[in-house]
């Protein structure tokens, strides 16, 4: 136990991310070695290009703005705490979670809504709160293989707009994006069995 | 149901048919003989010749064409697994014989299983194994297969001697021994059996590798404990000693690791072996049978476990024998092994069926018959869900209630139990034809019952309570997603964790073993992806030299003219790409909008309009599939579709082109992460300052760039067999895009100014000299250096002007010009690399400016090629460009990012 309490050591802020994330200890000090492990010149941050090395997010449509969402207003690194905060958004929700939670404090990260945040944000490129058909047409694009011409896609983000869009806007708002998926299931879709 | 009972009839007329032919023939045979001898005969008929091959052949083709029959209904394979299918049509076969003959002729011999049928199975199942997934899980395969094979034997065993004893059995001849010796040869889980049912359910990866792996590994245990109970049942029960039991465990291990350790050893062989085939390619595929087969061989001469030394052979070869023999050969590789384990396969379980038709085998005892089963099933139900818990305390992945169903319920016997059983020698085991009939009660049973309810049943663990409806177009879109969204962020979780002992073995590996044992050649292109990437890097960059050197000089062919193709160096023999791209466009067309009637149907109730559903059928066919859903482990039966390949391509190769692209855009000036980037140079500018590069051209002093620079200098001399820079960093050529873009973040908003310092303390080759002098165009700043790019998806090429004032200025420095600014070292590396290209490809061109001749097309033509482009795969036109001519790659990028998001900036 003793390399356990002097790893756990390692991590700074300890506690107060674990009651922020809800991580479970193990969870975090595996992510800690994780974040060591990404960062390839122990800089104490990741760069873009730290994550930008893990081969197979080249090879997923949305890696590079998955990516992207780690580094929020144009910063170009990424400390532990923000790190792990991005990653609680996937841990499962757990049961005791919902009764015993302080309605006072803020929601937890990996609640519906921020996990549809999440979402949002990652079709939002411009951060102005909705996703207009452009931005609808970029993931499109990015999300299907190249047979697809191009006619089709901005038909395809036309209706994908308008089937969502119910003020008539033009553009998918975030509670609109909420709305449309209210039947799925989001926490289970979007959660990770081993981010405890 | 009624074509299954139409089918039934059909078949069995063929079939009676095709047994006419064997056995007519062989009454004319033996009349001829008898006949006179009438002098010399043009033409004899010898049966008597051919018999055995001909039936041998026969029989192959029976199973063969009756594989065919299945498939020609989807129905009935959906429901029915193939295996139990086999089996029936087995019966039916053996029924046809028995009534022809009356002697059962054919059975499944343990000869002809264990030296021919099954090495095949296993070799594939070795060679096509996902090894990361099963060396990742390799803890908790062991255990499932060392103890739980143990476990299920005891029990069982113990079980029925208990029940023996009650008397419930009537009266039998049986020993606790015999008892026990039961038990280990139906306690083990079958390979054949397990993967052929397995493979139609489709669960997840991590169950799959478990019980497939499990069904491999316990080989080892059950030789041992087979051997062990069968040799005490020769010496008889009273004449035990614990030294025997002693014995027999330590025979446990040298059998097991004695096994694996053949395994390595003929591995190792064969991928030195096929280090040297380079001369004799055409019977490269051939190696890798015979070796495998021989460690087999050799295993079973010193009775260690066979199965282990060809699986651990097959494992431990794929990854040099993969890189080391062509490509051709590899495809044969793969398409002859699965072709002789799919057969053997359908072989072993015909003839499963087959054998069954023999009423000497066939003794019943029904309470031994079912107790057996309910045995075997119970047990292996408690001892999964004993040893799991233990598992799950360490297991990062848990194994929940459903996969321990599934791994319970998964637990078929197979031919390997048969032909244990049928080995068994009468004299000492007196029951042997009790053993036999229920063994083959056991494996028909678990192969067809539990195979045909084993998918229903995992349907309806998963099911959902959720009512079935259509999905609506956001939700499929934003389903997807969510899906890739997953993948990505286990993937940067880091889900399969970050393993000292993987990384040790990655790197004795990598120094070590794929020295000895891979081609030269071959060691650069180990890693798929890497190859993409390197290909892609190669041509991305001559296209970026390319542009520069367009925009430098040649701005002029910009004037939208096909005349201009007349300054194209590009020989005759490359079709038109404007017709092609026309022809291409209506072609595929068609297909894009094609509908299969399934998609139709589903629709019907709710369709709104054609168009609704064009749009719901294209995404459900053309959305990339997420990662768990398409990876394939293994299948016997199919080969990995290049499907996931291609989509991967796609993928990369668009990620890949926009890192390059918003390093360039960077790098020409449309930089738009100034702020951020200001920031970073700040943090920067002092160790630049004191750095001995000036320019802070390699902002890291990462001794992998060093190594680069040499490899690259290396490389000049032969390119054939140098080792390549990437292949000695995994994410090596990763790396360097993304190093090039933070270099490019530092380096921008400090202006020109830096790029006239050369780089120190690098050998500079002289080949640099010679550089073509546009070639550093690109780099420039453009005066669009502080306009922020607008979010269009067509990238507008900066303006050419200014690029062109500067090109002189670099040409006068040499080792400044190469070293320069704009380029990394990968840059340099892939320049020297053009240059040669040129050097070969366009030795006349030379003279007159090879930059010259690598004009652009006229712009009417790119929009047709940007539709085209979208159409073929872009690898393949890539690589068809690059094999003729690499001069022509530079108008490929632009029109293919065109399809890539905007650059856009981090705000």
């Amino acid at each position: 136990m003793g390399s356990r309490s002097s790893h756990a050591a390692l991590i700074p802020d300890e506690d107060s991310l674990r009651r922020e994330t809800g991580f479970s200890q193990a969870s975090l000090l595996r992510l800690y070695h994780r974040f060591r492990a990404l960062d390839t010149n122990k800089k104490g941050y990741l760069s873009r290009m730290d994550l930008q090395q893990i081969g197979a997010l080249a090879v997923n449509p949305l890696g590079d703005r998955i990516i992207d969402s780690f580094f929020p207003d144009g910063s170009l690194q990424v400390d532990f705490p923000d790190f792990v905060r991005v990653l609680a958004h996937f841990r499962p929700a757990d049961d005791e979670d919902a009764g015993l939670r302080d309605p006072r404090e803020p929601e937890p990260l990996n609640s519906r809504m921020n996990k549809l945040r999440f979402a949002f944000q990652l079709y939002d490129l411009d951060r102005d709160g909705k996703i207009s058909r452009h931005e609808m047409l970029q993931v499109l694009r990015l999300m299907v293989g190249v047979q697809v011409t191009e006619e089709q896609l901005e038909s395809i983000a036309e209706r994908t707009v308008q089937e969502a869009d119910e003020d008539g806007d033009g553009a998918v708002s975030f509670l609109e994006f909420a709305k449309s998926l209210e039947k799925m299931d989001i926490e289970q879709k979007m959660s990770i069995r081993i981010l405890k | 149901m009624s074509r299954r009972g139409a089918r039934g009839p059909g078949w069995g007329l063929l079939l009676a048919l095709l047994l006419a032919l064997g056995v007519v023939p062989r009454a004319r045979g033996v009349e001829e003989q008898g006949g006179t001898v009438q002098g010399f005969q043009v033409v004899t008929f010898k049966w008597h010749h051919v018999q055995d091959p001909y039936i041998i052949a026969l029989w192959i083709l029976v199973a063969s064409v009756a594989k065919i029959g299945f498939h020609l209904s989807h129905k009935v394979t959906s429901v029915v697994p193939e295996s139990a299918l086999l089996i029936v049509l087995g019966l039916v076969l053996g029924g046809i014989v028995w009534a022809a003959d009356h002697i059962a002729s054919f059975t499944l011999t343990p000869t002809v299983f264990f030296f021919y049928l099954l090495p095949p199975i296993v070799l594939d199942a070795g060679y096509f194994m996902p090894n990361r997934l099963f060396f990742g899980n390799l803890g908790t395969i062991l255990l499932y297969a060392v103890i739980g094979t143990v476990w299920n034997a005891a029990t069982t065993g113990l079980s029925l001697y208990g029940v023996f004893l009650s008397g419930l059995m009537g009266d039998l001849n049986i020993g606790l021994l015999d008892f026990l010796l039961f038990g280990s040869l139906i306690a083990a889980v079958d390979p054949v059996a397990v993967l052929a049912v397995f493979e139609e359910v489709h669960v997840n990866e991590v169950l799959f590798i478990i019980v497939f792996g499990e069904s491999l590994l316990n080989d080892a245990v059950t030789v041992v404990l087979y051997n062990v109970f069968e040799s005490f049942v020769t010496l008889g029960g009273d004449n035990v000693t614990g030294v025997d039991c002693v014995k027999g465990i330590v025979s446990f291990f040298v059998v097991s690791l004695g096994g694996t350790l053949v395994g390595v050893i003929f591995a190792f062989l064969l991928s030195l072996v096929t280090r040297f085939t380079k001369h004799v390619r055409i019977i490269e595929p051939g190696f890798v049978f015979v070796i495998s087969y021989l460690s087999y061989l050799t295993s079973e001469m010193l009775s260690l476990s066979a199965i282990l030394a060809i699986t651990f052979c097959g494992i431990c070869c794929q990854k040099y024998v993969k890189a080391n023999i062509s490509e051709q050969s590899a495809t044969t590789v793969r398409y002859t092994m699965k072709m002789l384990a799919s057969g053997a396969e359908t072989i072993i379980f015909m003839f499963l069926g087959i054998s069954a038709v023999d009423p000497l085998i066939w003794k019943w005892n029904t309470a031994f018959v079912l107790l057996t089963l309910v045995f075997i099933s119970v047990y292996r139900a408690i001892g999964v869900v004993l040893q799991t818990w233990v598992l799950n305390r360490y297991r990062m992945v848990q194994l929940e209630i459903i996969d321990q169903v599934v791994m319970s319920y998964g637990g078929l016997r197979g031919a390997v139990a048969y032909a244990l059983v049928v080995l068994l020698d009468e004299r000492k085991v007196k029951e042997k034809n009790l053993f036999v009939s229920t063994t083959i009660i056991v494996v028909f049973f678990t192969v067809i019952f539990q195979g045909l309810t084993i998918k229903p049943l995992v349907q309806w663990l998963k099911v959902k309570k959720s009512e079935h409806r259509e999905p609506k177009l956001n939700e499929k879109l934003h389903g997807r997603a969510f899906d890739h969204i997953l993948s990505a962020i286990e993937d940067i979780s880091g889900q399969i964790g970050h393993n000292y002992l993987r990384d040790k073995w990655t790197n004795f590996d990598r120094k070590f073993l794929s020295k000895i044992l891979m081609r030269r050649s071959a060691q650069k292109s180990r890693d798929r992806i890497l190859n993409v990437f390197h290909e892609l890097n190669l041509k991305d960059a001559i296209s970026y030299v390319a542009e520069g050197e367009r925009r430098g000089s040649l701005a002029f062919i910009r004037s939208p003219s096909t005349d201009n193709m007349v300054n194209v160096d590009f020989s005759t023999p490359r079709p038109s790409t404007v017709e092609a791209s026309v022809s291409y466009l209506l072609r595929e067309n068609v297909s894009a909008v094609c509908l299969d009637m399934q998609s139709l149907e589903q629709r019907r109730r709710s369709i709104r309009d054609t168009e609704d559903m064009v749009t719901h059928h294209t995404l459900q066919q053309y959305l990339y599939k997420p990662r768990q859903e398409y990876k394939h482990l293994y299948s016997r039966h199919e080969l990995t579709p290049s499907e996931d390949e291609k989509q991967d391509k796609e993928i990369f190769h668009r990620t890949m082109r926009k890192r390059l692209e918003s390093f360039k855009s960077a790098k020409l000036g449309i930089n738009q992460n100034k702020k951020a980037a200001k920031l970073y140079k700040r943090e920067r500018a002092q160790k630049r300052r004191n750095s001995s590069i000036p320019n802070g051209k390699l902002p890291m002093e990462n001794p992998l760039h060093n190594f680069i620079i040499k490899e690259k200098d290396l490389e000049l001399s032969d390119p054939e067999e140098a080792p390549d820079y990437e292949a000695e960093e995994m994410s090596g050529g990763i790396e360097f895009l993304a190093n090039v873009t933070q270099d490019t973040a530092t380096d921008s908003p400090s202006g020109d100014t830096g790029s006239d310092a050369p780089l120190t303390g690098r050998s500079s080759p002289p080949a640099a000299a010679e550089k073509p002098p546009a070639a550093r165009a690109p780099s420039q700043p453009g005066p669009a250096a502080c306009d922020p790019a607008p979010p269009t998806p067509v990238p507008a090429p900066p303006t050419p002007a200014p690029a062109r004032q500067t090109t002189p200025r670099t040409l006068s420095r040499g080792r400044g010009l190469r070293r320069g600014r704009g380029w990394s070292a990968a840059g340099c590396r892939v320049r020297t690399r053009v240059r040669r290209r040129r050097a070969v490809c366009t030795a006349g061109a030379r003279s007159s400016g090879p930059a010259r001749a690598a004009a652009p097309r006229c712009s009417s033509s790119r929009l047709c090629r940007r539709r085209a482009t979208r159409r073929r795969t872009r690898w393949s036109r890539r690589r068809r460009r690059c094999d003729g001519c690499p001069r022509a790659l530079h108008v490929v990028p632009s029109t293919a990012w065109s399809r890539g998001p905007p650059v856009r900036g981090l705000e």
